[in-house]
């Protein structure tokens, strides 16, 4: 393959066993377990620079800079956020809740040589003082693949939509 | 004696610079709460910009009782119950949006705007057996001050302008961050804690641990918002008790009143790029006028029961249970031309900055309450403490118990109409 397949998923789909999009989930998997260890600054690395971390609140829109989000982080926002979670003044941080997640129902958008749009589920399971919080969202990732190999991937875009973002949810003191 | 028993009077459990722990723990206060505070008293609904046209209409909450604001095609502001009158289903589940009125999905018996009960399916069965005109909608007193709307179930209770008497004063001044435009809803974080309503209630007039809870957001912001933020040695800081259990706990008293300005602050460095981008549309003293708005008003006005204008956004808070309650943290901006745009979406960030679920700031609040929540459990009838500042409070010239910013003088006002609503004559 030489061009980008850019048609809807439903005319052509691509399968998760595409070497390109199944890079896109190995990078998802890490990402997901690097957070589950609180190991926020291994996550921060997986991002491009010019990377956006998104949780809207608004299920429909895309405009994010026009709408109040939970989280809307740049790469400074970002360094900010995780110089919160890692030096042990917030006491939400330093008392988080531990968390496992499971990321599947991959769906490759696009796939070029270039850049992955992967859709997935995330279901994830946080517990604290005798209590499970279940915070279920949609994925979408944006990866773009490095030339030399699946060491450079990186994250330009990650948004989480979840399932219950127009309602109130637990303050967290981990990330999504 | 077992003290998780216990037969004293809930007002009695109030004494001026203490309140029994039991206060958060105690499911038989919760429910007398309810009846005594939140269904007697005015309780915000709405910001008047969430309603700006006729056919709007917004679902929330006065106590648990869940409500539907609305603007008629008259443009009169109701508070309705949402609850259909024939089998009690709730006609609307949307947050908000317009509509012509609305149609219960039961047996579609439809409401005008204003509550009337316009039409019932296959009518015949209801012939010499109801009066449509008895059957509108349970409807709440509506009354709005400066934007601010409040309902109560109460028809009895006093005008909200008295209710809110000196309060008025700051919600005036609290609007003036508009930079001469009326102030717009951008949008709402919500979020849920497992703790007692009245421990938000305290938080929005506690300066004392702010610099405490919140080491990490003042971590991460700029030298110049930091600053502007270090007021717990600063004798200009200072909280007034307002009446009726309303207080103002001015931070930044600088910025009480944003009309007042002698030029002598520099506007912060963190804006000058949108500096520049303003300046394209409007002049020099509106730009300074705007941008010394930026973080809202120097003070957090909290109004009893369930609504404080703090800073730069409305917090608003829901009774769910004894243990639980939501919080709103609704931001706020200019309504005016898209020239201000940029603006906004910098009020915007502002706001994600500290508050909400993933905020730098709200989720530290909600560690420390949760706390509270658990420790209260052990010994509820010990007492927790609002006696700080209280040897240094004195009147000030408008006649308002007056104490530092970091002293409980908020509180202890709060808790004070509690103990008057709560009285049992």
């Amino acid at each position: 393959m030489t061009e980008a397949t850019t048609a809807p998923a439903v005319a052509e789909p691509v399968s998760t066993t595409d070497a390109r999009a199944a890079r896109a989930i190995d990078l998802v998997w890490r990402e997901a377990e690097l957070l589950d260890r609180a190991d926020y600054l291994g996550w921060n690395e997986l991002f491009t620079g010019d990377g956006l971390y998104v949780v809207p609140i608004d299920p429909d829109t895309d405009d994010f800079e026009n709408t109040l989000n939970m989280v809307y982080d740049d790469a400074r926002m970002r360094e900010l956020r995780v110089g919160r979670m890692t030096e042990g003044y917030a006491i939400a941080a330093v008392d988080a809740a531990r968390t496992v997640r499971t990321v599947s129902r991959f769906v490759p958008e696009s796939v070029s040589d270039t850049e992955v749009v992967l859709r997935s589920a995330q279901v994830l399971i946080a517990y604290k003082r005798r209590r499970h919080d279940i915070w279920a969202a949609d994925l979408t990732h944006r990866v773009r693949l490095a030339a030399d190999g699946a060491v450079g991937d990186r994250i330009v875009r990650k948004v989480v939509r979840l399932v219950d973002s127009e309602d109130a949810v637990p303050a967290a003191g981990f990330l999504l | 004696m077992n003290q998780h028993i216990d037969d004293t009077a809930p007002a009695d459990l109030v004494a001026g610079d203490r309140v029994a722990g039991r206060l958060y723990t105690d499911p038989d206060i919760f429910e007398r709460e309810m009846a005594a505070i939140f269904e007697t008293t005015w309780v915000w609904v709405a910001h008047e910009s969430e309603l700006a046209t006729p056919g709007s209409f917004k679902s929330t909450y006065v106590g648990r009782q869940p409500v539907i604001v609305t603007r008629d095609r008259k443009n009169n502001l109701h508070t309705m119950l949402n609850r259909c009158r024939h089998r009690g289903a709730s006609l609307c589940e949307k947050p908000q949006g317009r509509a012509n009125g609305f149609t219960c999905p039961y047996h579609a018996w439809s409401y005008g705007l204003d509550g009337t009960l316009r039409g019932i399916p296959y009518p015949d069965g209801y012939e010499d057996v109801v009066e449509k005109r008895d059957l509108s909608l349970r409807k709440l007193r509506t009354e709005s001050y400066g934007g601010m709307v409040f309902a109560t179930l109460d028809a009895d209770a006093e005008p909200l302008a008295d209710f809110l008497g000196d309060a008025k004063l700051w919600i005036d001044r609290f609007m003036k961050q508009g930079g001469g435009y009326p102030i717009k809803v951008l949008g709402k974080h919500q979020f849920r804690f497992k703790g007692n309503w009245k421990i938000q209630l305290e938080n929005t007039t506690d300066g004392y641990h702010f610099p405490i809870v919140h080491r990490s957001w003042m971590a991460s912001v700029d030298a110049e918002t930091a600053d502007m933020m270090s007021f717990m040695t600063d004798p200009d800081a200072i909280t007034h008790d307002l009446g009726n259990g309303h207080s103002v706990m001015q931070m930044v008293p600088e910025h009480a009143d944003l009309d007042v300005d002698d030029g002598s602050e520099p506007v912060q460095g963190r804006f000058d790029d949108l500096a520049a981008e303003l300046s394209k549309s409007f002049s020099d003293a509106e730009v300074r006028r705007l941008l010394r708005a930026m973080h809202g008003t120097g003070f957090n006005l909290n109004l009893f029961p369930n609504v404080a204008m703090s800073s730069a956004f409305f917090r608003v808070l829901r009774p769910v249970a004894v243990d639980e309650t939501v919080i709103e943290h609704v931001a706020i901006g200019p309504d005016g031309p898209s020239e201000l745009d940029p603006l906004n979406r910098e009020r915007l960030r502002i706001h994600e900055h500290f508050q909400g679920p993933f905020g730098f700031g709200t989720p530290d609040d909600a560690e420390g309450w949760d706390r509270v929540q658990r420790g209260a459990r052990a010994e509820p009838a010990m007492p927790i403490l609002v006696n700080r500042g209280s040897a240094r409070e004195k009147t000030s010239a408008e006649g308002w118990p007056t104490s530092h910013v970091t002293d409980e003088t908020g509180m202890r006002a709060a808790y004070n109409q509690w103990k008057r609503m709560m009285r049992d004559d």
